[in-house]
C-alpha cells in the first residue's frame, strides 16, 4: 500500500511490496502504547455483524495511539431500521469520524461506502468475500513463526467454501510462491475462480479431502470453523460441523516446526490439547491484530511514522 | 435469383451478425419490443461463417455505447452499422469494454448491488471465454451467468 491510498478494502488492491510495507511498520508497533500518534483522531466502527476479536482490537490499537471510538455493534439500535440508506447512513459519519471501519453481511458493501465516504475506510468483513486486515495479520503471525512468508507450504482446512479469511490469505500467499493444500469436503470446496487466481501467480495448488495425507508436508496449517451463519440450509450444515478434527494425536505425523493458526472464534476443529503446545498460534494470532492495524490505522491517517 | 428478405432503411442502425439465438433478446434489452419507429428483425438467415445468423434493422435511431455494450457481452460477433442516405458510413464491430457499467446484474444475490442503490460495475477478466468479475462482491461471473439489465 502506498501511503496515499485511503482505503483497506481488498487483498486483491495490495501487491507484494505493500503488504510488506504493512508488515514492517506493524512490527515497529509491537508493544506501542501510549504513542500520540492518534490523539484526537476519532475512528468509526460499523459493526453490522457480530464481531469480538476485529473490533476489540480495532478499538484496542486506536486507544493505544491515543486515539477515539464510536461505533456500534448492533445495528438494530440504529436509524437503519427506521429504512436509512448506508449512503445516508455514511454521510452522517463520516462528519463525526476521521475514519471508518464496517462489516456487513452484503458483499461489496466495503467498497461501496468506500466510494461514498469522504474518510478512509477498511473494510472488516463483507459476507464471504474479504478481510483483509485479518490476512495482514496471518501473514504478519506466519512470519514472525516462521522468519518468512516466502516458499512455504500452507494447508488451509475446513469451510473453504465461505470462509472470507481462506480466500484473502490465499490471494496474498500467491504473491509470495507458497504452496498450498486445500483441505475440505467437496460440499466447502474452495471456489474455482481462487484456485485459477492463485494458480496464475504460478503458485502449486491442490486440493484434497485427507489432512493425514498432507500434514507431514505443512509449514502452516490454517483451519477456520464450519460457519453455521454462512448456510443457507441448516440441514447441510449439521452434515458439515465436527467433520474435522485436530488433537495432538492427529499431529503425530506434522513437522515440529509446524504452527496451527486460526481466525478464531474455533468450533470443534481444533482440540483443547494443542493449545498449549507450541503448534498453537490462534492467540498469538489474535493478538498480532493489534500491531497490525495500529500500522494500517497510522498509514491511512498518515499520523506517526507516516505522518507526511 | 437473390432473394431480398429486408428492406434497405434511409437512416438509422443496421445491426449485422447476432447469433440467431440472441437476436430477440438484444431487440428486447434496447427495448425495442414495442418500437415508436421502423424494426425490422430477421433471425436464421443463412450466413457463411456462423451458420445461422439474425439481422435487426433499425430506423432513426443509433446506438448508445451503452447499448453498444450491452450488445457486446451477448454478441460479440455482432457489427454495427450505421446507415445514412442508404449508405453503410460506418462499419463497427463490437468489443466488451475492460470495464461495464450498469449493464449487467451481478449473478451473486448476496452483493451489494442487489440490495442497495450502489450500481452495478464489472470488470473484463477474460473475453473468450467471457468472464466479469464484479467490482464490489468480487465474484467472477460467466457467460451463462450474465443477465442484461
Amino acid at each position: 500500500m502506498s501511503r496515499t491510498d485511503r482505503n483497506v478494502i481488498s487483498i486483491r488492491d495490495f501487491t507484494r511490496k505493500g503488504l510488506e510495507d504493512i508488515l514492517e511498520l506493524a512490527q515497529t508497533m509491537e508493544g506501542c502504547r501510549g504513542e500520540p500518534y492518534l490523539t484526537g483522531r476519532i475512528l468509526a466502527t460499523l459493526f453490522f455483524e457480530p464481531s469480538t476479536r476485529t473490533r476489540l482490537s480495532f478499538e484496542s490499537a486506536m486507544k493505544l495511539l491515543g486515539g477515539e471510538v464510536i461505533g456500534f455493534s448492533d445495528p438494530g439500535l440504529t436509524s437503519l431500521t427506521k429504512g436509512e440508506t448506508i449512503r445516508d447512513t455514511v454521510r452522517m459519519v463520516e462528519s463525526y469520524a476521521d475514519c471508518i471501519v464496517v462489516r456487513h453481511p452484503l458483499e461489496g458493501v466495503a467498497r461501496y461506502i468506500s466510494e461514498v465516504s469522504k474518510v478512509p475506510v477498511i473494510n472488516a468483513g463483507d459476507g464471504s468475500n474479504q478481510h483483509p486486515t485479518q490476512t495482514c495479520l496471518d501473514l504478519y503471525t506466519i512470519q514472525k513463526c516462521h522468519g518468512r512468508i516466502d516458499d512455504l507450504t500452507i494447508g488451509f482446512l475446513g469451510d473453504l467454501k465461505y470462509g472470507r479469511t481462506v480466500h484473502s490469505l490465499a490471494v496474498a500467499l500467491s504473491h509470495f510462491g507458497a504452496r498450498m493444500f486445500f483441505i475440505s469436503s467437496p460440499q466447502l470446496r474452495m471456489p474455482e475462480a481462487f484456485l485459477e487466481e492463485v494458480r496464475a501467480n504460478q503458485c502449486e495448488c491442490i486440493e484434497t479431502g485427507s489432512m493425514q495425507d498432507v500434514l507431514p508436508k505443512l509449514d502452516v496449517l490454517y483451519a477456520t470453523r464450519i460457519q453455521k451463519e454462512r448456510f443457507p440450509d441448516p440441514v447441510e450444515y449439521e452434515k458439515q460441523k465436527g467433520i474435522w478434527r485436530i488433537d495432538l494425536a492427529a499431529l503425530s505425523e506434522a513437522k515440529k516446526s509446524l504452527k496451527v493458526l486460526h481466525p478464531l472464534p474455533r468450533g470443534l476443529e481444533i482440540a483443547s490439547d494443542i493449545d498449549g503446545t507450541p503448534y498453537a498460534q490462534y492467540y498469538q494470532q489474535a493478538a498480532n491484530g493489534v500491531p497490525v492495524r495500529q500500522a494500517l490505522l497510522c498509514m491511512l491517517l498518515e499520523a506517526g511514522p507516516c505522518a507526511s | 435469383m437473390r432473394i431480398l428478405k429486408v428492406s434497405a432503411i434511409k437512416e438509422g442502425t443496421v445491426i449485422d451478425h447476432l447469433p440467431s439465438e440472441v437476436t430477440f433478446k438484444i431487440l428486447e434489452i434496447l427495448g425495442l419490443k414495442n418500437p415508436d419507429t421502423l424494426i425490422t428483425v430477421a433471425t436464421n438467415l443463412q450466413s457463411k461463417h456462423m451458420g445461422t445468423k439474425g439481422i435487426i434493422k433499425i430506423g432513426s435511431r443509433f446506438l448508445t455505447p451503452t447499448e453498444a455494450d450491452k450488445i457486446a457481452i451477448l454478441a460479440p460477433s455482432a457489427v454495427i452499422n450505421i446507415i445514412k442516405d442508404y449508405k453503410v458510413v460506418e462499419k463497427r464491430p463490437v468489443s466488451i469494454p475492460d470495464t461495464i457499467e450498469a449493464v449487467a446484474r451481478c449473478s451473486n444475490p448476496n452483493c451489494i448491488t442487489n440490495h442497495d442503490e450502489a450500481t452495478s460495475k464489472f470488470f473484463t477478466i477474460s473475453r473468450d471465454p467471457l468472464k466479469l468479475r464484479c467490482h464490489y462482491c468480487e465474484r467472477v461471473m460467466r457467460e451463462e451467468d450474465v443477465t442484461i439489465l
